[in-house]
């Protein structure tokens, strides 16, 4: 059951060969027995997961099953869910009980998937190694003394330990990626516009994207159909046709051309992270890929640019965080202004803390120009990169991050190390390209390795196709953790 | 010293739009706390803004309405600052790329006519309500105002006195009402007027230190609170003190303005585009029939009066000073061809009566139709002004139509020269001893015949004609 | 550029966020080798490019003037950490 891929469990649920409450109640065993090792999850309800699964039952019963009904999945806590606690991995919203579902929960809601709860995150995304949260550091599946990465750190570690068949993540800088690659699942962040923001608690709003995190390509596709779409509530949500993200898996990869980019294969990288994303590139030599040398020349300066441009929107976004309406409250304070000051100090964790600082100094009066602007300038040229890049590539290839998964608490005191893990997710989001990461092998310790495509806008269903007969020739993806019990 | 007088204004429009600026919650005001705040308004975590037509449709009538230039490409910025009616922490605002810019609005003060340019006008939210009574140390907060559309008007600083700030601010009052993008209710907060007062010695180029009195919901108060802060200034540079930039409120118990001591702190807003809403684009084939349905305006009706009827600039002003009264008055105008009489008795006896009733022009129960009507009668000389008073009296009490009040109240002016002619005989056989004083060249006695021959007409005789009938018989 | 304490206790005031001495110290030193970072981007370039704010070259699309909203004060209020009355509380304002 455990290793099975989402359309095989969907097989299973239609065959009548299991219920969706056997198939969830399956996982919420698994949940109970691990996860008070990996901490993947902030909150789970079985009740309420059994509920919904008793639904979607009914839906198969009736025969109004959509493809993936009665399968169930995890949400990362940065997702409203009406009812369930959503805490965005913050003391702030420890007790916030959401009135209202995100877009996002809605989809999953109507195309019959139940939550099997809500998943551990960086504190409001922020970070690289889910040691952030107020509800404590996730665990790496693989080795339980590592990072799973982050901000979705749970569910990737929840995907990959089997907790989940599939979880939601978001990725403003890397933050689907990036823990993708550390716990050894695929991962992906669309276009952006594609997943309507509305319900997710927003961390930088123009990076921001959600996705699906799974253990294949295939599974990720079937997952993009049900969370894109038009959100009228969305203003940043496109208007596009509805497209089936699975169309094209199967095309052969005859002819297909792989940029390189110069500046991810250079100093800075791990050599047995770069000796596996080689080692893939030789695989879709042999599908029949060519490969371009492309250049990023830019891309170097995305994380100055990322901790300018992030900082500020989430100093902004973070505002609402003030003790009035829902959210902590300090138990005592002065006055009005007091009340402020210690709700925030006290509600937010110390990454939190420092990016609202970062922020509100570079919109300052005197250094918006230096700071703000001259990082939203070099943004667009970033993002010229690329388009001029994808003039003679389909696809481009990398490394996910530099290295593999490290130890808890050793990037912990030092933030400028731990951001330089971002250095090659980053500039997708900043162009507002899809970008994914896939599982290409294991370091010589056993921790995954990422490889990463960046593919033009809205060419989602191509990057699957590559992803997916990539891992028609290989198991990376195929393989889980030993050992947990 | 001579002190000259600065004024520019800033004045808080709120659009009437059925819902709110980004998001679907009703505008309608009164309702009970918090019950018109949805999940935008509160700012929950995650939600979304998303952008009113009609409230960008709103600015596009008052841009064309003045003349100014519409930025086809216009953008939304976030202020921050912290306040407990706001709720985002920010309030959602228009900075670098408003959607108005420029535009000029005539004024006319002590029957001199001047154009005060305007600067800019951007779109924004409303912040919610803070209510501090019923409360012992704490404040209660009402977010259904939260998210209300306004228009901010920014002048420049042109005006010199207190009576032209507020001939200013009537002039937008009339003209944001006359096209329909605010209520005007000035009670409820949908006109609010901020004034940037500053003075200077006579002759000298730069401005003064400005001070800014903050939310004046009258015209009187605008008035008060800017003599009185001109009065300070001028008072405190006297005395040889200085002024310091500063956010004041006006008190109206006492008269008096003062430092607001919640914005003490110099504020650095932080602005920055805000990244949840796109550039807005305002298309041509828009601008164009928005441009198409908007009413004539007041200054070219103005000219038109003048020109159809004949009245004077000054009557065309007052008449314009609404678009209620404007239409009143074409339509009794051009119901009865007199327009410059039709002028006199909508801004003499119907004003009377309407601000003795305190009703205003819309809910006069003399209808346009009906004041036509009385007008054509004193023109064909069935009435004298003083019947028609009587006759409007029957009016306004419902009492039926001009002919029916006429006929049934007998007020109908005598015609009949044989009738008027034995009046007149009876009078001078009962005045024998005004006649000689007449005769011996005493003016005044005339008069005083002319009135017992009305009086004894019961004052159905037409003047014109007794003063003719009388100076015959005396000669 | 680098911060001094006094510019942190500035921008922390900015953004109401508590801070001491000892926090605004600590913190001087990780946001100046942030701002280190930072500063590579200063001496690019840039004259003639236009900003990039949003990742689609799209405009603002506008909602009909309609009300869609209904009343949910009780379910909003029933979160929150102080209400009387419908209204939310907070320490006194003082204007």
């Amino acid at each position: 059951m455990s290793d099975a891929s989402l359309s095989a469990l969907a097989a299973q649920l239609a065959a009548k060969q299991v219920s969706s409450r056997e198939l969830t109640q399956q996982y919420l065993d698994r949940i109970t027995a691990l996860n008070p090792v990996l901490n993947a999850f902030i909150t789970v309800d079985a009740d309420k997961t059994l509920t919904e699964a008793a639904a979607a039952d009914a839906l198969i019963a009736k025969g109004k099953a959509g493809p993936l009904t009665g399968v169930p999945i995890a949400h990362k806590d940065i997702f409203c869910t009406d009812g369930w606690l959503t805490t965005c991995g913050s003391k702030m919203l420890h007790n916030f009980i959401a009135p209202y579902d995100a877009h996002v929960i809605q989809r999953f809601k109507a195309a019959g998937m139940p939550s099997l709860g809500k998943t551990n995150m960086d504190e409001f995304a922020m970070g690289s190694s889910n040691e952030t949260s107020y509800f404590g550091a996730v665990k790496n599946p693989w080795n339980t003394a590592y990072v799973p990465g982050g901000s979705s750190g749970g569910a990737a570690a929840c995907v990959a330990a089997r907790m989940a068949p599939a979880a939601t993540g978001t990725d403003t800088g890397g933050s689907i990626r990036q823990p993708a690659a550390l716990c050894g699942i695929t991962g992906l962040k669309p276009t952006y516009g594609l997943v309507s923001r509305f319900g997710m608690i927003a961390f930088a709003s123009s990076l921001d994207q959600a996705g699906p995190m799974a253990p294949s390509a295939e599974d990720c596709a079937l997952l993009l159909n049900v969370m894109t779409g038009f959100d009228p509530n969305d203003s940043t949500s496109l208007e596009r046709e509805k497209e089936d993200y699975a169309r094209d898996l199967d095309k052969p990869l005859t002819g297909l051309r792989v940029g390189l980019p110069r500046e991810f294969f250079a100093e800075g990288l791990n050599n047995e992270v770069a000796t596996a994303v080689e080692a893939a590139v030789t695989e879709l030599k042999k599908l029949g890929a060519t490969t371009v040398e492309i250049s990023l020349a830019n891309s170097k300066l995305a994380i100055p640019v990322y901790y300018v441009l992030a900082p500020a929107e989430a100093s902004s976004n973070l505002s609402r965080f003030d003790g009035v309406r829902y959210g902590y409250r300090a138990p005592e304070y002065a006055n009005l202004d007091d009340m402020y000051c210690k709700t925030r100090a006290q509600g937010f964790g110390a990454e939190v803390k420092r990016r609202i600082l970062i922020g509100a100094y570079v919109l300052s009066h005197g250094y918006y120009d230096a700071y703000y602007l001259q990082a939203q300038k070099i943004r667009r040229l970033i993002a010229n990169d690329f388009t001029e890049a994808f003039k003679t590539c389909d696809v481009i290839l990398g490394p996910t991050a530099p290295g593999t998964a490290f130890k808890l608490g050793e990037k912990s005191d030092n933030p400028v190390e731990m951001y330089l893990n971002d250095l090659y997710t980053i500039p997708a989001n900043l162009a507002g390209l899809p970008g994914m990461s896939l599982p290409c092998g294991f370091d010589s310790q056993g921790l995954p390795i990422g490889l990463q495509l960046v593919g033009n806008y809205f060419s989602e269903a191509k990057m699957l196709n590559v992803a997916h007969q990539y891992q028609c020739v290989t198991d990376w993806h195929a393989r889980a953790p030993e050992g947990l019990k | 010293m001579k002190w000259e007088t600065v004024i520019g204004l800033e004045v808080h429009t709120q659009l009437a739009t059925q819902s709110k600026i980004f998001s679907g919650s009703s505008t309608a005001f009164g309702a009970s706390p918090n019950t018109q705040a949805s999940a935008v308004d509160i700012a929950l975590p995650g939600v979304l803004p998303v952008l009113n037509k009609g409230a960008v449709e709103c600015a596009i009538k008052f841009a064309l309405a003045i003349g100014a230039t519409l930025n086809r490409i216009n953008v939304f910025d976030r202020k921050n600052y912290f306040y407990p009616d706001l709720p985002k922490g920010y309030q959602i605002s228009q900075l670098a790329k408003p959607i108005v810019e420029g535009g000029a609005l005539k004024i006319l003060v002590d029957g001199e006519e001047r154009i005060i340019n305007l600067t800019r006008a951007h779109l924004e939210e409303d912040a919610g309500k803070s209510l501090h009574e019923n409360f012992q140390g704490v404040t209660g907060i009402d977010l259904n105002r939260a998210g209300t559309p306004l228009l901010e008007i920014v002048s420049e600083p042109e005006m010199r006195s207190s009576a032209e700030a507020v001939a200013y601010a009537r002039a937008l009052h009339t003209l944001v009402t006359w096209i329909g993008i605010c209520d005007g209710n000035m009670q409820e907060g949908s006109f609010r007027v901020d004034a940037n007062v500053s003075v200077r010695p006579v002759g000298q180029a730069e401005f003064g230190t400005r001070r800014e009195i903050k939310n004046l919901n009258s015209f009187r108060f605008l008035q008060q609170a800017i003599d009185y802060e001109v009065r300070w200034q001028i008072e405190t540079l006297e005395d040889g003190g200085r002024i310091e930039q500063a956010t004041v409120l006006f008190d109206p118990d006492t008269g008096e303005t003062r430092m607001m001591r919640s914005k003490e702190d110099a504020h650095d807003y932080r602005y920055f585009p805000d990244p949840d809403l796109l550039p807005v684009k305002l298309d041509e084939d828009w601008i164009e029939s928005v441009r198409a349905a908007l009413p004539e305006l007041p200054a070219a009706m103005q000219l038109r009066f003048q020109n159809d009827f004949g009245v004077s600039a000054y009557d065309a002003g007052l008449l314009t000073g609404s678009r209620a009264l404007a239409e009143y008055f074409e339509a009794a105008a051009r119901a009865c061809g007199q327009g410059k009489l039709v002028a006199n008795w909508v801004m003499g006896e119907l004003s009377a009566t309407l601000n003795k009733a305190e009703l205003d022009i819309m809910q006069s129960p003399v209808s346009s139709r009906q004041l036509g009507a009385l007008v054509a009668r004193i023109q064909d000389g069935t009435l004298s002004g003083k019947l028609a008073k009587q006759v409007f009296e029957g009016l306004w009490e419902g009492a039926g139509e001009v002919d029916a009040i006429i006929e049934a109240r007998g007020l109908k002016q005598m015609s009949d020269s044989g009738e008027l002619e034995k009046i007149i005989d009876e009078v001078l056989a009962a005045n024998q001893k005004s006649v000689e004083e007449i005769r011996s060249g005493k003016e005044k006695a005339f008069n005083a015949l002319i009135g017992q021959v009305m009086k004894a007409s019961k004052g159905k005789a037409n003047p014109a004609q007794v003063n003719d009938l009388l100076k015959a018989k005396l000669q | 550029m680098s911060l001094s304490p006094d510019d942190v206790k500035r921008i922390a005031r900015l953004a109401r966020i508590e801070i001491d001495d000892s926090q605004a110290l600590a913190s001087q030193s990780q946001l100046n080798s942030i701002f280190d970072l930072i500063a590579t981007m200063q001496a690019v370039d840039t004259q003639g490019i236009a900003p990039m704010a949003h990742a689609q070259e799209v405009y603002q699309r506008l909602r009909a003037d309609s009300v869609t909203e209904t009343d949910h004060h009780a379910a909003f209020q029933a979160i929150a950490p102080a209400v009387e009355n419908g209204l939310y509380l907070v320490p006194k304002v003082i204007e």
